[in-house]
């Protein structure tokens, strides 16, 4: 396979806070290719966020603290950039999507000031082209009256239209990766199938590699190639997307596709959900940090912790962080079910 | 117990002109009906901008409606002034949108959670922290988090603790803008498992926006389907689920996405075409009529030129004939 794009190895973000010390991110590893995307899902605080704000250098330091045995993008280490050159990759060849509009857009400027200044930041246009640039941008989001909108603020805009122009501004600089995270949560169905079909025009277009972050697990399914799951500031299980959804390994993996509610079945049915608290990422228990809510755990999980270990499957890779792999292995069938191929634009238009 | 008769709510938009009016309206939300009765659950739903977030709060007062009635057990409330909104302030409660926006930087989950409490008179002072924790664990959250501050959480727990500070006050009516779209499945089904227990136990009255249909078709009694300022469909949950009559809310139906990437990558949808229209200049006829897939059904130019109105259910021209 080519060099991958983005290379992370033993990615540790943590917090130094009055409380303790909060490990958000703690340990995690993962390749990303030109044209891929990694779905990245988890409990919510699992730090998802953290690891996207990470590979931005955008973690405020203090009280985070940022460590990894290796972050780089296309070749070049990320941890020993200087600011300057940290500024020209991000926005530009890096962006990134924020999980919050609100607090992201600043509320004493106009739409039309902050998505301009992003373009006039990293490229060589007019202000004049770059209203033209942006204007065309909140067009491709579904924004009516993208000219009039340039002059309102934050919040004469609807929640919703607040999120696109964040994806406007995501996408106006064409970058090489986008972490997109939870892109389309404040969005209705039909508005996210059109900015899913955004994203992915992007990616053919230009071979953009996408992080896609998202509690929305059919928008999972229809995007990504590949899912990594986080639960407590580790990966716990890491497959293709398709073996992933048929047959989950890990035990909170399997807790979170039984918990997604369904358009089909019985409404007046309780939902589920997976028994117990999340953990206190200050105070985590010793072994497993999934054993206090599973079903499966042994003694082991509560003194040892597990690492992410391949599954012997034969058709793709796949790992998962939980001792009864073993025990689970026996009943793993082939992972060679036919998943066709991806969606070629057409599925989400 | 809630009545919202023809409301309207339009802003102003553009520069003033020499006269001080400004330039152009624009119709957020224009004439909406709707009841809810005590212990129901009525969802809100439709595209984004379409106005369900400013129905929400100019029915509690936080913008003055241009036109039209909610009264709440009878009583006008849309056009009271602060001090005498006071009493419905505790018995109507809602949970906004945007956690970040409305959580006080500068305080303590503690200080944010007892507040309330506090202004109302509702528990001693000392109570007052049992009962922060409570709330905090009722939502999902470690209680022992109540010292920290906002920044210190992440999204889904944010969310969460707007959730919590709308339960502090044992209210009447919850109106939910999207509250649980930022939460992982399995926190999302936690809270919305707790707000169908608290209705149950204390006939809580929601009013609840969300994108996520296959929640809305849990938690709902009743559904209404709003588009471009306009309610198009309203129908209990099974008839909306089962039989959608509306050509959007159709298109609607059909674009929920599945997790299930067999079938989510070869699931047929109904495309909206053509642009978002724009609600400075809604569309003549049917406000939905440029992008309806149905329209050919109707005979002659009925649906650029005739508004059709939201009669028993659905307000298109197919339903109505
Ligand atoms: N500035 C900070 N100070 C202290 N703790 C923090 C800070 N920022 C994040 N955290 C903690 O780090 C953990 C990971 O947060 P992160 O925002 O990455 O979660 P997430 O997986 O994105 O969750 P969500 O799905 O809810 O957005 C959380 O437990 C949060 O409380
Ligand atoms: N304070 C304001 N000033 C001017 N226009 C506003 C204001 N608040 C909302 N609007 C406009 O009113 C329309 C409806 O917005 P609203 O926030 O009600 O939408 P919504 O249905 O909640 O959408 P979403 O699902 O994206 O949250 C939008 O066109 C928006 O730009
Ligand atoms: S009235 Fe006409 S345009 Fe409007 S939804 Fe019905 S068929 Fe479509
Ligand atoms: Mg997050
Ligand atoms: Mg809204």
């Amino acid at each position: 396979m080519s060099n991958p794009i983005l290379d992370v190895q033993n990615l540790r973000v943590r917090f130094e806070t009055h409380h303790g010390v909060v490990r958000a991110v703690d340990g995690v590893s993962f390749q990303l290719h030109e044209g891929e995307t990694l779905g990245l899902v988890g409990e919510s605080g699992s730090g998802k966020s953290v690891t996207n704000l990470a590979l931005m250098g955008l973690v405020p330091q203090p009280p985070g603290v940022v460590e990894a045995d290796k972050m780089s993008f296309e070749g070049r280490d990320l941890l020993s950039l200087s600011d300057r050159e940290l500024r020209s990759v991000r926005g530009n060849d890096i962006s990134m999507i924020f999980q919050d509009p609100m607090t992201s857009l600043n509320p004493l400027l106009t739409i039309g000031r902050q998505l301009t200044e992003v373009l006039e930041v990293h490229k060589k246009v007019t202000r004049r082209e770059a209203r033209q640039i942006c204007a065309d941008g909140l067009d491709d989001v579904g924004i009516p009256l993208p000219k009039k909108r340039l002059d309102q603020y934050p919040h004469e805009l609807s929640g919703g239209m607040r999120q696109r122009v964040m994806i406007a501004m995501g996408l106006l600089c064409k970058p090489k990766v986008l972490l997109a995270d939870e892109p389309t949560t404040a969005l209705d169905v039909t508005i996210q199938a059109q900015i899913l079909e955004l994203m992915k025009r992007l990616q053919e277009t230009h071979g953009t590699a996408i992080i896609l972050v998202t509690h929305d697990l059919g928008v999972v399914a229809g995007m990504s190639d590949r899912v990594n799951v986080m639960y407590a500031g580790k990966l716990v299980e890491t497959a293709d997307a398709g073996p992933l959804f048929e047959q989950p390994r890990h035990p909170y993996t399997k807790g979170l596709l039984a918990s997604v509610p369904r358009l089909t079945g019985d409404p007046n049915a309780e939902l589920d959900s997976i028994p117990g608290s999340p953990p206190d990422l200050a105070a985590l228990p010793p072994g497993c940090s999934f054993a206090p809510r599973c079903g499966l755990k042994t003694d082991q999980c509560t003194t040892h912790t597990p690492t992410l270990e391949e599954l012997p499957t034969r058709a793709t890779s796949r790992s998962s962080a939980c001792f009864e792999n073993a025990r689970l292995t026996d009943t793993l069938i082939a992972d060679t079910l036919d998943y066709g191929d991806r969606p070629q634009g057409g599925s989400f238009a | 117990m809630l009545e919202v008769t023809d409301l309207h709510k339009h802003f102003p938009i553009g520069k003033k002109g020499l006269l001080g009016k400004p330039a152009k309206w624009l119709h957020a939300v224009d004439g909406v009906s709707f009841s809810l009765e005590k212990g129901e659950t009525l969802g809100l739903v439709g595209e984004s901008g379409c106005g369900k977030s400013t129905t929400a709060r100019t029915m509690i007062g936080l913008y003055p409606p241009t036109s039209g009635s909610v009264k709440f057990e009878g009583e006008e409330i849309s056009h009271l002034s602060r001090s005498e909104r006071a009493p419905f302030r505790r018995r109507i409660q809602m949970i906004f949108q945007d956690p970040y926006a409305s959580l006080d930087p500068r305080q303590t989950v503690a200080s944010i959670l007892a507040e309330p409490l506090k202004i109302h008179r509702l528990a001693k002072p000392r109570e007052r922290k049992l009962r922060a924790m409570q709330l905090l664990d009722a939502v999902g959250l470690n209680p022992r988090h109540i010292h920290r501050f906002p920044h210190e959480f992440s999204g889904g727990q944010r969310q969460r603790i707007g959730v919590a500070r709308a339960l502090a006050l044992e209210p009447d009516l919850i109106i939910c803008d999207e509250p649980v779209s930022a939460l992982d499945v399995s926190i999302q089904a936690q809270v919305v498992n707790l707000l169908e227990e608290l209705q149950e136990r204390f006939g809580l009255s929601y009013l609840f926006i969300a994108h996520d249909l296959a929640v809305v078709r849990h938690i709902c009694d009743r559904v209404a389907v709003m588009y471009l300022g306009k309610i198009v469909e309203i129908a209990t949950r099974d008839e909306l689920f089962e039989n959608p009559q509306h050509p959007y809310t159709k298109a609607l139906m059909s674009a929920v996405p599945h997790p299930d990437p067999k079938i989510e990558r070869t699931r047929e949808r109904i495309v909206l075409e053509g642009d978002v229209p724009s609600p400075l200049e809604p569309p003549t006829g049917c406000r939905f009529h440029p992008r309806c897939v149905e329209r050919h059904k109707v005979e002659g130019d009925r649906c650029s030129t005739v508004e059709p109105q939201l009669g028993e259910r659905s307000a298109c021209h197919l339903s109505l004939d």
